[in-house]
């Protein structure tokens, strides 16, 4: 409002400022035109696209030739089986990933945090940060070989000690698989997830636990009133983020992670846009999907924000 | 015992964090518990490099588990005169390098200019980088749009989308906001020097090391990533990235229990052992780099966690 005001009782001045800082930032804008034009030609270039979400769009027609059909796609996904399908996996899985691998990396930074031992510290974190840099093709080919029934390392380990007598269908089960596959997420992500909590561990002010040791507050004492407050508006944060990727899925780690016997339990959103999509083509069902995903994502993480700023956090955007 | 007293003395001379002066059992456990989830992201690696370096029947009799059976180096040397995977590797490692050098320069020019506030259309600029961020067009209209643009099956797809990062551009931002002295690019300015100027000669030296974390950002994120190798390739065969190719051995692989390889399948050397190979070939440009660089990846990562 201020600016509008500004601009409406000083027109010249405002203009003669816009000048001078053009004079003086061209080199700049003339830079920052490289990114602008990659996003524009790559991004959003592909907006326009969006609008076959209401065409019955056929390859060989293209965008002017195919069929207007109003909301009938939509219609066409809310009474598809494998879309409530993929729908009930991406959602279950998301929220079972919610509950175990977002904690997961705050308790770990607290253990992080309070041991004693500098070099075994530095050691382990080194190790632990590792699997965020390997990529899922990978992962996936170890977990394989680690957890295959009659071949994988595990099994035989277990059935040479005679624990089981029977490989575990870690992976080709699909009950197991979903274990399996949430909890090798966990693993992947936990241990680079501490850092932006031991960031934050590292900026409290050292007089605190003082304080508290004389006031006779002991180690878990300290945890609750000092350091875990001090992550607050992280994981507030954090929170956020990872409410708006509760209609997300991964595609590269399920893809790497799937097989026929488990596609019950595998056949989450992003595979369903990927294989009607690009498998099938249907193309206007497959982006139905996608654009209700990402803007149920999108009102997920405004609602999320709102929230969190009522509360009194920063919030996200 | 000596452990102990090891740990006491680390204590004293307060390299810890805060203090708390005995050694108790909490600490043993959390040390256990902390070893063991280490073990877990090791023995996976030692396993996968005792298979790639076994006799074949020792594999096939699960007779190997963190130890070579029969030290042998005969699956890589397979892995190498199958010409296939060797130019695979050298290709993707070319892409990485390009992708990560010119990402960077992408990242620097975005970044640069938004941290003047009184850049002309700043708010505007600033929202059209973000905005797809939050709100993408999805996998077919992107998939149409390349194949408009004549990109599908060209080494380009795998290249130029991805070279510019909303996330690195506001890692490199708050590096910048916080690094560059403002005094100095401004007695730059006023003694004549223009700002491309400032930028390379005063701007770039002192971002070094922020320079240095993207470039792995980026080069680790090309590495890794085979799902655009997946939409946009699909008749060049030389057009697919190492990750991808790995990919298609082992996701046959995962179906049949018998795993079936490509054309390093018709040599003698089992299989599983030939697979253990060509994934320890994978790994082992990051497991290599990687103690090396690791702290440079931490910093980024918090300087991002500053400010998203």
């Amino acid at each position: 409002m201020a600016e509008v005001q500004l601009h409406q009782i000083q027109p010249e001045s405002r203009m003669k400022s816009l000048k001078r800082r053009f004079v003086k930032y061209w080199p700049l804008l003339l830079l920052v035109m490289i990114p602008l034009a990659l996003v524009f030609i790559f991004n959003y270039a592909a907006y326009p696209g969006l609008r076959m979400v209401f065409m019955d769009y056929k390859p060989a027609l293209g965008y002017e030739k195919s069929k207007w059909v109003g909301w009938g796609m939509f219609q066409k996904v809310f009474s598809n089986r494998d879309f409530f399908r993929a729908l009930r996996n991406s959602l279950v899985f998301n929220i079972l990933s919610l509950l175990i691998s977002f904690p997961a990396p705050i308790v770990l930074a607290l253990m992080l945090n309070e041991l004693r031992y500098p070099r075994f510290k530095k050691v382990s974190q080194t190790i632990l940060y590792l699997p965020h840099f390997l990529s899922w093709v990978i992962i996936g080919a170890l977990a394989y070989s680690l957890f295959r029934p009659s071949t994988g390392i595990v099994n035989v380990m277990l059935m040479n000690a005679g624990v089981i007598e029977k490989g575990i269908p870690f992976l080709t089960e699909k009950t197991h698989w979903a274990v399996t596959y949430l909890l090798i997420g966990v693993w992947q992500g936990m241990g680079w997830g501490t850092i932006i909590y031991l960031a934050a561990f590292s900026g409290i002010n050292g007089e605190l636990y003082e304080a508290a040791m004389i006031d006779g507050a002991g180690r878990w004492k300290q945890m609750l009133h000092i350091t875990l407050p001090s992550i607050k508006g992280t994981i507030i944060t954090l929170l956020i983020m990872n409410l708006g990727r509760l209609m997300g899925s991964n595609f590269e780690a399920l893809q790497a992670f799937g097989n026929s016997q488990v596609r019950e339990y595998q056949y989450q959103l992003a595979i369903f846009v990927y294989e009607k999509g690009l498998g099938n083509g249907q193309y206007s069902l497959s982006t139905a999907v996608n654009l209700f995903q990402s803007l149920v994502g999108l009102i997920l993480v405004i609602l999320a924000d709102r929230f969190a700023k009522l509360m009194g956090e920063d919030g996200l955007l | 015992m000596k452990k102990k007293a090891e740990i006491n003395n680390e204590n004293i001379s307060g390299d810890g964090t805060h203090a708390v002066t005995h050694f108790k059992v909490s600490d043993a456990i959390m040390m256990l518990i902390i070893a063991l989830l280490c073990a877990t992201c090791i023995f996976p690696f030692l396993h996968i490099i005792a298979k790639s370096l076994s006799e074949t029947s020792a594999v096939a009799a699960q007779k190997v588990f963190f130890w070579p059976v029969g030290f042998n180096f005969d699956a890589y040397g397979a892995i190498m005169r199958d010409g296939r995977i060797t130019y695979s590797i050298i290709y993707s490692a070319i892409v990485t390098v390009v992708f990560a050098v010119l990402g960077v320069i992408v990242t620097l020019f975005a970044a640069y200019p938004i941290t003047k506030k009184d850049l002309p259309f700043r708010p505007v600029i600033t929202f059209l980088l973000m905005f797809p961020m939050y709100f993408g067009a999805g996998l077919i209209p992107t998939y149409l749009l390349y194949n408009s643009l004549h990109m599908l099956d060209t080494v380009w797809v795998l290249v130029l989308p991805l070279l510019f990062s909303t996330y690195n551009m506001l890692v490199m931002k708050s590096f910048l906001s916080s690094n560059i002295p403002i005094s100095l690019e401004e007695s730059a300015f006023l003694d004549g020097a223009g700002y491309f100027r400032i930028l390379f000669k005063i701007v770039v030296p002192l971002s070094k090391p922020i320079i240095a974390t993207l470039l792995l950002f980026y080069a680790v994120g090309r590495w890794n990533s085979y799902g655009d190798n997946m939409y946009y390739i699909k008749l060049n065969e030389n057009l697919k990235m190492i990750n991808y190719l790995l990919y298609q051995m082992v996701s046959t692989a995962n179906d049949s229990q018998n795993l079936a390889m490509s054309e390093a399948s018709a040599v003698t050397t089992n299989p599983e052992v030939l697979q253990a190979a060509a994934i320890m070939v994978t790994t082992l440009p990051i497991l290599v780099v990687y103690p090396f660089v690791q702290k440079h990846f931490v910093k980024g990562a918090m300087i991002g966690s500053v400010k998203g």
